[in-house]
């Protein structure tokens, strides 16, 4: 069994994971830890933009205020405005670090307006924003020579003393289980857009940090609130940006009705997202569809403007949805896309636990409450990786290398050889396609009681049966096999936390909708759920919204 | 439809050399390659390994060899494949050493990704300090002449098709050259004459022989080679012309100014006459040509509308 040091260690090596660990003083040995190879990771997926308040005629309070808007007020106000007062600052410290953004006339970044802001602020790079961020970020780890482990796999957190000690991960090319101490532990890991059957996100989107931070006793925040983005294709769930609508995209029902003119008579197009996803959800309900989906229309941009501003959507379209947006419009329909919820972190973004930090799409600051703005998550992502690294930097001076104990590793060992030495079971695949269908139908765009409760039941007792999944594959080798079973077991642990939160909270707000509760109810349920891990499932309790200047009103657009 | 599916396995590490195992498989009409694996992993044989992650040709983990050609699983659509070539065979991808079935590893491609410093380069006094008050303005026309190569997903599909990087393990290959370009194109870069200088060297962007197999197999359109053309002109723009490849170039230029066509017997010629040594070492080679008559003659008039040609390349030149 081997041990390795390093003062830090970050697992995830999407934005957040890299900015944090660029963040590191050059004295603070610091390694980052990921499944995939640092430009594989979904923040790479990222096509619409990443907003800042840049110009004259812009503020960070307007865009604030849009964000504690867009929360439905669920946001914590404090983190709200340090996240857009910082945000200028952070864009540009990437443009400088060598982000490509499109330009506008007057040579500076360009912006372009997104769903729910009262301004145009989103900076965007064509259509690949996440791509051009993620790509330049991994320049810079290079730069700087950041230390990365590739292909190793997390599989629990080391804590001793009820502080955080390290982790232990499989190195995947090996098979060899590896302990990592280190005086901090940052968990950079992404959402888990997986938990559902039709997500925008990518395979690895399993919410693995999430999961193994919960079991070892970190709360989860606000699980319950997903957001559903509007516009997916119905063959793969691959998305199409929102900047699609920003550039004058209109959606349609089967009978060619510009049907948000019923539900946002204003901002249309581009209202939040939930109120989007819901509206086209009521149009599919109610018979105005189009076999499941309703149709994004693109047309009338004109061929020019397609091949500019959104060549890559037109691409996606062809190849996965077999239509040009040129020619035809495109089905789309809502699909899982971002987890509002996750590890509960402060502005600095420590959790509750010490020696553990956190940032990005698995933490929850929280900044954007029950509905996440476009453009906002990317920014969260550099903005609080930053600010995470500053805070790790602080809390290691002084300290100490932790001693933990071996049985931290023989636990994951026999974890492992327990999954391995089966020969027969279920395998892991159908019982994500079981657990991703319950959620979809009873935790979706519209959520009820009843759904709720046979969700609740589901997800335990399939999470039960994730315990003894079946791993085909017995090589010690670049074993995929064995980490899409972790990562099962990974995303059952969270649906349990989603379909409980939701089934408490008896209103609606941002992205939670309950058909059977109609309306906010700021008097009962303006507060945060937390989720701790128990042996019979996930316990909840609350705690206060934090409001500076914005006080609640009806969110309307 | 059903289909049958070629996958070539292997594990070196644990004593499996290379085979190829045909599977039959029920798949819908519109499936990818990726998709058709992953049905395969789940309901048959979950140790057939690949990588994979975006499923949405952005992430680049999914670069294979299907039926020959390199490129992404997950772009790629069964039926196009079975209708062009009859028959569908996956492999991993060329010139990366195999970790298993499909999954190789990547180090010799990010090593030669990481020999070029494909980062921006701003001397430290001018790096801003936070928070930072202004960006670095620049034109649409900037951001477009790095369109293409700043595309580059680091799928390695054209590194795996290169040709040169089948017989030349010291060539960088044309991603790491590609990525080479985006950097110098850069206005913000200020290491541009340094990058030039140290590609102009062995591995560097003359040893390309322009095969046009990176552009083919590339998804994203970056157009490796044509990136290379550009830093190979930016080279010689910039004073780099003591290589072999630039003096091809521009002894080419030059003879086609005076003669108004290319002369197969002065090019050579021109090119090893400032080198004694590479003279002496194509000297039997010449002789014995010219034994054997195969020696164009360098001396031939030019053609007669030589004039002509000189006007054209004046006003290419402008
Ligand atoms: C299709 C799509 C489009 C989007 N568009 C936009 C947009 O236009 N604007 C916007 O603001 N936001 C957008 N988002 C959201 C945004 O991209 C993400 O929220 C953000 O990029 C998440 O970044 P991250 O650093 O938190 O995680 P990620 O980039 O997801 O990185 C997670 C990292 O954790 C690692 N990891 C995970 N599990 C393990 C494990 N078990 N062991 C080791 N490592 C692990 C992974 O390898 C990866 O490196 C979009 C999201 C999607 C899915
Ligand atoms: S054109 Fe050059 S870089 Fe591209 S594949 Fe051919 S030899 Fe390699
Ligand atoms: S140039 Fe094209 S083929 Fe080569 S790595 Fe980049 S995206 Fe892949
Ligand atoms: S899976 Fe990401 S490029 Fe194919």
């Amino acid at each position: 069994m081997t041990m390795i040091s390093h003062d830090v260690v970050i697992v995830g090596a999407g934005l957040t994971g890299m900015r944090a660990a660029i963040e590191m003083g050059p004295g603070v040995d610091v390694a980052v830890i990921s499944k995939v190879h640092p430009v594989r990771s979904h923040s790479g997926a990222a096509q619409g933009g990443i907003n800042a308040a840049l110009r004259e005629e812009d503020s960070w309070e307007s865009h604030a205020y849009d964000t504690v808007k867009g929360s439905d007020y669920l946001g914590d106000q404090d983190a709200i405005e340090i996240m857009c007062r910082e945000a200028p600052s952070d864009i540009r410290q990437m443009e400088h670090w060598g982000v490509i953004f499109s330009r506008a006339d007057d040579r500076r970044i360009a912006q372009r307006p997104f769903g729910g802001a009262g301004y145009p602020r989103t900076c965007y790079a064509a259509d690949r924003t996440g791509h051009a961020l993620l790509h330049a970020m991994y320049e810079q780890v290079m730069k700087r020579r950041v230390k990365v482990y590739t292909e190793w796999f997390l599989t629990s957190l080391i804590v001793e003393n009820g502080e955080c000690q390290g982790v232990t991960v499989l190195d995947m090319a090996s098979g060899e289980l590896v302990a990592v101490r280190a005086k901090a532990v940052v968990f950079a890991t992404g959402g888990y857009g997986r938990v559902y059957l039709t997500s925008s996100n990518g395979l690895v989107n399993t919410g693995d940090g999430m999961a193994v931070a919960y079991r070892a006793g970190a709360p989860l925040m606000d699980m319950e609130f997903v957001q559903f983005h509007p516009t997916t294709l119905k063959s793969n769930g691959v998305l199409i940006t929102e900047g699609s609508r920003g550039e004058g995209g209109i959606l349609i029902n089967a009978k060619g009705e510009r049907f948000m003119s019923k539900y946002a008579p204003n901002a249309m197009e581009l209202a939040s997202r939930d109120v989007v996803s819901r509206s086209e959800q009521t149009e599919i309900n109610e018979g105005r569809g189009v076999d499941g989906c309703v149709l994004l229309d693109l047309r009338h941009l004109g061929r020019d403007k397609i091949l500019e501003r959104l060549p890559q959507i037109r691409d996606l379209a062809i190849k996965f949805a077999g239509t040009d947006p040129i020619e035809v419009p495109i089905p789309v329909r809502p699909g899982a896309h971002y987890s509002m919820g996750g590890i509960k972190v402060d502005v600095d973004g420590a959790t509750p636990m010490p020696g553990l930090f956190a940032g990005g799409e698995c933490a929850c600051v929280s900044v954007h409450g029950a509905n996440r703005l476009g453009g906002n998550s990317l920014l969260e992502t550099i903005v609080f990786g930053r600010r995470a690294g500053t805070a790790v930097n602080r809390y290691i001076t002084g300290r100490a290398m932790p001693i933990p104990g071996d049985h931290h590793l023989a636990a994951q060992r026999d974890r492992i050889h327990t999954l391995m030495s089966r020969s027969g079971g279920e395998r892991g695949n159908l019982l994500r396609h079981e657990l991703g269908t319950v959620m979809n139908t009873d935790v979706g765009v519209f959520r009820d009681e009843k759904g709720l409760m046979e969700a609740v039941a589901k997800a335990r007792e399939i999470n039960d049966r994730a315990q003894s999944l079946w791993v085909m594959d017995k090589s010690r080798v670049f074993n995929t096999d064995l980490t899409e079973a972790l990562e099962m077991q990974n995303v059952a642990e969270l649906a349990q936390t989603i379909a409980a939160g939701a089934l408490a909270r008896k209103e609606c707000r941002g992205a939670h909708y309950r058909n059977d509760h109609p309306g906010r109810d700021d008097a009962n349920w303006m507060k945060h759920t937390l989720a701790r891990w128990t042996p019979d499932g996930p316990e909840l309790s609350y705690s206060a919204v934090t409001v500076t200047k914005y006080q609640p009103q009806e969110r309307k657009y | 439809m059903r289909i049958e599916i070629e996958i070539e396995r292997s594990n070196p590490a644990e004593g499996q050399p290379a085979r190829f195992e045909t599977f039959r498989v029920e798949v819908p009409r519109h499936i990818t390659v990726l998709d058709t694996l992953i049905k395969l992993k789940n309901e048959v044989d979950g140790s057939i390994t690949f990588r994979r992650s975006c499923r949405s040709a952005i992430c680049g983990s999914c670069a294979m060899r299907i039926n020959g050609r390199s490129g992404l699983a997950c772009d790629t659509l069964v039926e196009d494949e079975l209708h062009r070539f009859g028959h569908l065979r996956v492999q991993p991808l060329a010139h990366m050493p195999v970790m298993r079935d499909l999954a190789v590893d990547m180090q010799p491609f990010w090593n030669r990704v990481e020999a070029v410093n494909p980062w921006v380069e701003t001397a430290p006094e001018r790096e801003p300090a936070w928070p930072v008050e202004r960006e670095t303005l620049m034109d649409q026309a900037a951001v477009d002449e790095m369109d293409d190569t700043s595309k580059c997903i680091m799928c390695m599909a054209c590194f795996s098709a290169c040709e040169v990087s089948d017989v030349d393990t010291r060539f960088l290959g044309p991603a790491a050259l590609a990525k080479a370009y985006r950097v110098v194109a850069d206005p913000r870069d200020e290491r541009k004459q340094e990058r030039l200088t140290a590609l102009n060297e062995v591995g560097g962007y003359w040893d390309c022989t322009r095969c046009n197999q990176c552009v083919q197999a590339c998804p994203k359109d970056v157009k490796p080679m044509e990136a290379i053309v550009h830093l190979r002109r930016e080279a010689i723009n910039a004073g780099l012309t003591n290589t072999a490849g630039s003096r091809h170039i521009t002894e080419f230029i030059k003879i086609v100014r005076s003669e108004g066509r290319l002369n197969e017997g002065r090019m050579p010629l021109k090119m090893v006459l400032s080198d004694p040594k590479k003279l002496l070492s194509v000297l039997p080679l010449a002789v014995d040509m010219l034994r054997h008559g195969k020696l164009p003659s360098p001396i031939h008039p030019p053609i007669p509308r030589v004039k002509e040609v000189r006007r054209i390349m004046d006003k290419k030149a402008k």
